[in-house]
């Protein structure tokens, strides 16, 4: 996989969700992205960056361009310095939450990209990877 | 002794002022549509006199000194009306920076032993980029809080209910749908219900860009409430690639009625109220 562009964007309160946002779906329709594709990866991402706010009181994350082969894609990394997820399986459990939501958010992201890679420790933080393929 | 700079500037403080007004009104950037020359001219004598009154041997070799203070709250206050005024960050970069421009400019003319002239200027410069780079930081406040309020009056202008027919409420949603939102969105939705007596609300979702785990809570929140108070309430402009992402999600909509578009919604709104839209006869149809 090769890196062709990348850019961080610290998320700290709701409202900067917004601009990240943005930022994404400009790469998204840089590479072409099909517009369901595009909708799911800003779902993910919203998600994902919900959960840095909610749980972590923030954290950072990088947009890269990426390239595998022909594919064109997408690839993020949410990383914050938060208390860190003691049970990575039951987090990953539709309708598991400490945070009295629907608990969709882990799980309905990795349905929703191409590849996804959870690593947490407590009391350190958790960074989450997730690529999404412009036709994948 | 008294620092040579600060005595030049004390006696030629008419001057620096005329200099610096004079950078100041060459720039064809000068937002005289903004700002009027004798508002500009008495915003900088100000901001000058404060700046030679507090200037001292002790202070001169230390931009960061509490002396400087006031004239940081001066430019702060400047900075941040200017921001609100829609002043570029260029324009208010130019009011500090030519003022560096003038000091300089008189020293020059002062001193003579080049030298002397090299260490003055330093210092004046390395003050005059430290206040640079406090207005930057006030501007960038000044303009953060435009934001934050513009996303404030943003929200609230953009939740309007509609009486769409008698019985019916309809309620156009653009934009992120957060919590703060959606709490007005529903004390919105739930007065205008028991004001106007509906029985139906449809939430119209076409203007929401994506719809996310939270933003489904709050949709099934709302609809639940709807439903306590005795309505009926549909979802519609659900477009496709939304209802194919909230299915990958694996949100679960099936207890709420949603449509994908407004137009359908507000047939099955009809049809619930027992309503009929027909088409008109034609005048001689009906008399013959
Ligand atoms: N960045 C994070 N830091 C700490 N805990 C997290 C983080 N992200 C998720 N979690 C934990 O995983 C659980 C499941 O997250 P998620 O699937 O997004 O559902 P929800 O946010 O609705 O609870 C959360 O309730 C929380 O306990
Ligand atoms: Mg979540």
């Amino acid at each position: 996989m090769v890196t062709l562009n990348r850019e961080s964007m610290s998320i700290m309160r709701e409202i900067d969700v917004i601009p990240f946002r943005n930022r994404l779906k400009e790469y998204a329709v840089k590479i072409g992205m099909s517009l369901v594709n595009q909708t799911k990866i800003i779902t993910a991402a919203s998600e994902l960056a919900r959960n840095m706010l909610k749980y972590a009181n923030g954290g950072k994350v990088t947009i890269e361009v990426v390239s595998k082969g022909r594919e064109n894609g997408i690839r993020m990394v949410f990383k914050d310095e938060g208390p860190g997820i003691p049970d990575i399986d039951k987090a990953m459990k539709d309708g598991f939450s400490t945070g009295k939501s629907l608990g969709l958010g882990l799980p309905g992201t990795k349905r929703l990209v191409s590849e996804f890679a959870i690593t947490s420790e407590v009391g350190k933080g958790t960074t989450v990877i997730v690529t999404k393929w412009k036709n994948g | 002794m008294k620092n040579e700079a600060i005595k030049i500037f004390q006696k030629k403080k008419k001057a620096v002022l005329e200099n610096w007004m004079k950078f100041q009104l060459a720039d064809e950037g000068l937002r005289e549509d903004l700002m009027s020359n004798e508002d500009l001219r008495s915003q900088s004598e100000e901001l000058l006199d404060a700046f030679i009154d507090n200037l001292s041997d002790e202070n001169i070799d230390d931009p960061a000194n509490s002396a400087f203070e006031a004239i940081v709250d001066i430019l702060s206050g400047i900075s941040i009306s200017r921001a609100k005024q829609g002043f570029s960050p260029r324009e208010t970069g130019i009011f500090v920076f030519s003022l560096k421009d003038a000091l300089l400019n008189v020293l020059q003319q002062e001193i003579k032993d080049p030298q002397e002239l090299y260490v003055q200027s330093l210092k004046i410069i390395k003050i005059i980029d430290s206040f640079g780079i406090s207005t930057f930081e006030t501007f960038i406040k000044g303009r953060e809080e435009v934001i934050l309020r513009q996303t404030d009056e943003i929200s609230e202008i953009s939740t309007p209910v509609i009486r769409v027919w008698d019985g019916i409420l309809a309620l156009p949603i653009i934009g992120t749908l957060d919590s703060a939102r959606t709490q007005i969105v529903m004390e919105n939705l739930l007065q205008e219900i028991v004001e106007s007596g509906s029985s139906i609300a449809i939430l119209d979702i076409s203007g929401v860009p994506a719809v996310d785990s939270l933003v489904a809570q709050h949709l099934i929140k709302t609809v639940s409430a709807t439903r306590l108070m005795g309505a009926e309430c549909i979802i519609s402009g659900i477009r496709p690639e939304i209802a194919q992402t909230v299915v990958h999600l694996g949100i679960d909509l099936s207890q709420v009625v949603t449509k994908a578009s407004l137009a359908s919604a507000l047939k099955t709104a009809f049809g619930l109220l027992q309503l009929q839209v027909v088409k008109k006869q034609k005048q001689q149809q009906i008399t013959e």
